[in-house]
């Protein structure tokens, strides 16, 4: 089943289109590889879907029954996706756990007026961090964290939001080969739960080991999909990538 | 004795400034320049309907804190829209509007020539006349502001401010609609403003448009820098320093118009000395 998928999507900036009429499908219970060179719109794209940008056409689907002509930020959470970020965007200056405990409690102004997170709510973000290996840096601003730590920190407050559709934009990036078996067990465990996860990644090895299915993008198009391994094969994937 | 307990009363009034001026601009990260408006708004309100109606002080509060909130909802629904510079800018320009119409609506402010004879509070028979009693009185809601305060900051809606201030985007994709939590903190701001407003009208017994300008507003907001954003304790030592250091310049022994002279480029000089030495104020940990 498709959690989410673009339907001639367009992004522009200026006069060139970043994504340029993109139809992509993510479905439930599998883990999907975004992958192309440098500047291909891989990012730009996340950043669309999610509402960072505001998309300039086509149509956004999601659970096969709500098409959408704009997304909006705050809304996205609704429609069951959430992401990280390429460029890492904690709350700096709160701690870990309030990081986590941000995502959890009430979304409602009154509600979270008149709510103190509860037990459920810390016993739900002590099993995320101890998942990440940062639960005896609980009380630590967000922002001494090392970059690895970050990172981890990132996907947890990701993962506690219960999604469907998860983006992880490069995850691995800069990450110790330890806690990349973290990420990769995680990644894993979203997409047995049924979950729709998508990866930026530019280490095809990652790719081939990780993804059932993937799509390379080039200059915002699509030029390639299908399994890894056919389509790391093609060769106007290898032109992509060699820059030809 | 007397001059004491003036300075301590001054000193309440303005820990509750800065207390609710804190909410927005420590605890959300809203860089608001129209704080001295809603102390302005209270002020004015409670003043007319004490003397105009002759009500008892503490429902006239109640109703000033009411209209305040009212105010601020509309000028916060429109500021709420903004971030960065631009709040600044937007909220400054609303303080100059609102100390304008204190200034030209004549026939209910009373322009500049003010509203005197404003009532001491009393309750049940008490009248707290004297400054002893008034200063009581201005503990009393301090502390009581304080706990308001801390009950926000320390719900789930104080810790959404704080990542609102960290990064606003990033909060809103993880589905909050931040527009709300920034007007319900700018309101409930406004109306604890305007209990400091309430006590000064009542205290002084005399109001102009002069001390609601926005040149005030900039003094509320050097309290929380100095005293350092988003701390409760902060807020209260934060005003303490600025009240008490012009009045210790004129015990050094300068003439009283020296002393405020000196006064507004002291406050220059410790916030350009914070900026650089020490910008998360004295008992704060944040940076905007
Ligand atoms: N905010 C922006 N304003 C203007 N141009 C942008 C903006 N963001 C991205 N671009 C441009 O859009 C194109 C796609 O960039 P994007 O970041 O999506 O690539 P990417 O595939 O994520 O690359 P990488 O692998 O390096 O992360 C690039 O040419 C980039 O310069
Ligand atoms: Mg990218």
């Amino acid at each position: 089943m498709s959690l989410l998928e673009t339907k001639k999507l367009v992004k522009k900036f200026g006069g060139v289109r970043a994504v340029d009429h993109v139809d992509v499908r993510f479905e439930a219970g599998m883990l999907t590889g975004l992958i192309g060179p440098n500047g291909s719109g891989k990012t730009t794209l996340i950043n669309t879907l999610t509402g960072l940008l505001p998309m300039d056409g086509g149509t956004v689907v999601v659970s096969d029954n709500v098409a959408l002509h704009a997304v909006r930020p705050t809304s996205i959470a609704t429609y069951g996706l959430t992401r990280t970020f390429q460029s890492v965007r904690l709350f700096e200056q709160m701690s870990v756990l309030d990081n986590l405990l941000v995502v959890l409690t009430e979304r409602n102004v009154w509600g979270a007026l008149f709510e103190r997170h509860g037990k459920y709510h810390l016993d739900t973000a002590e099993d995320i961090l101890k998942k990440v290996g940062l639960w005896e840096k609980h009380h630590e601003l967000a922002g001494t964290l090392s970059y690895g730590q970050r990172k981890l920190l990132e996907i947890a407050r990701a993962v506690s939001m219960r999604a469907r559709v998860y983006f992880f934009d490069e995850p691995f990036a800069g990450l110790f080969p330890e806690m990349r078996k973290v990420v990769s067990a995680i990644l894993h465990e979203l997409r047995e739960n049924g979950a729709a996860v998508v990866l930026v990644e530019h280490d095809m090895d990652l790719i081939r080991s990780l993804a059932d299915y993937c799509y390379v993008l080039d200059s915002g198009t699509v030029i390639a999909e299908g399994a890894p391994e056919a389509v790391l094969k093609q060769a106007n994937v290898i032109d992509a990538y060699l820059g030809k | 004795m007397e001059y004491l307990i003036h300075i301590a009363i001054l000193v309440s009034i303005y820990s509750i400034l800065g207390l609710s001026l804190n909410l927005v601009v420590g605890e959300a990260g809203l860089l608001s320049v129209t704080h001295a408006a809603f102390y302005g708004i209270g002020a004015y309100a409670t003043a007319l309907l004490l003397t105009e109606s002759g009500m008892n002080f503490f429902l006239a509060m109640l109703i000033g804190m009411v209209i305040t909130g009212a105010i601020a909802l509309l000028i916060g629904a429109v500021l709420s829209r903004f971030d960065g510079d631009f709040y600044a800018l937007g909220s400054l320009g609303f303080n100059v509007i609102v100390f304008s119409i204190l200034l030209n609506w004549q026939s209910l402010t009373n322009g500049p020539l003010g509203i005197p004879g404003i009532a001491r509070p009393s309750l049940f028979g008490f009248s707290f006349e004297s400054n002893t009693s008034f200063l009581t009185l201005s503990l009393v809601l301090l502390a009581l502001v304080w706990g308001i305060c801390t009950l926000i900051t320390r719900s789930s809606f104080g810790r959404v401010l704080h990542a609102i201030r960290e990064d606003e985007q990033a909060i809103q994709v993880f589905g909050y609609t931040t527009t709300y939590y920034k007007l319900v903190i700018f309101v409930l701001s406004a109306m604890l403003a305007a209990v400091a407003g309430a006590l000064f009208a009542s205290y002084i017994t005399f109001i102009d448009p002069s001390s609601f300008t926005v040149n005030e507003s900039i003094f509320m907001l050097s309290i929380i820098i100095l005293g350092g954003l988003a701390s409760h304790r902060g807020a209260v030592l934060g005003a303490a320093f600025l009240i008490i250091l012009p009045e210790a310049l004129r015990f050094a022994g300068f003439p009283t118009d020296v002393a405020a002279q000196m006064r507004q480029v002291t406050y220059g000089a410790i916030l350009i000395l914070l900026m650089l030495y020490r910008p998360q104020g004295l008992l704060g940990e944040y940076r905007l």
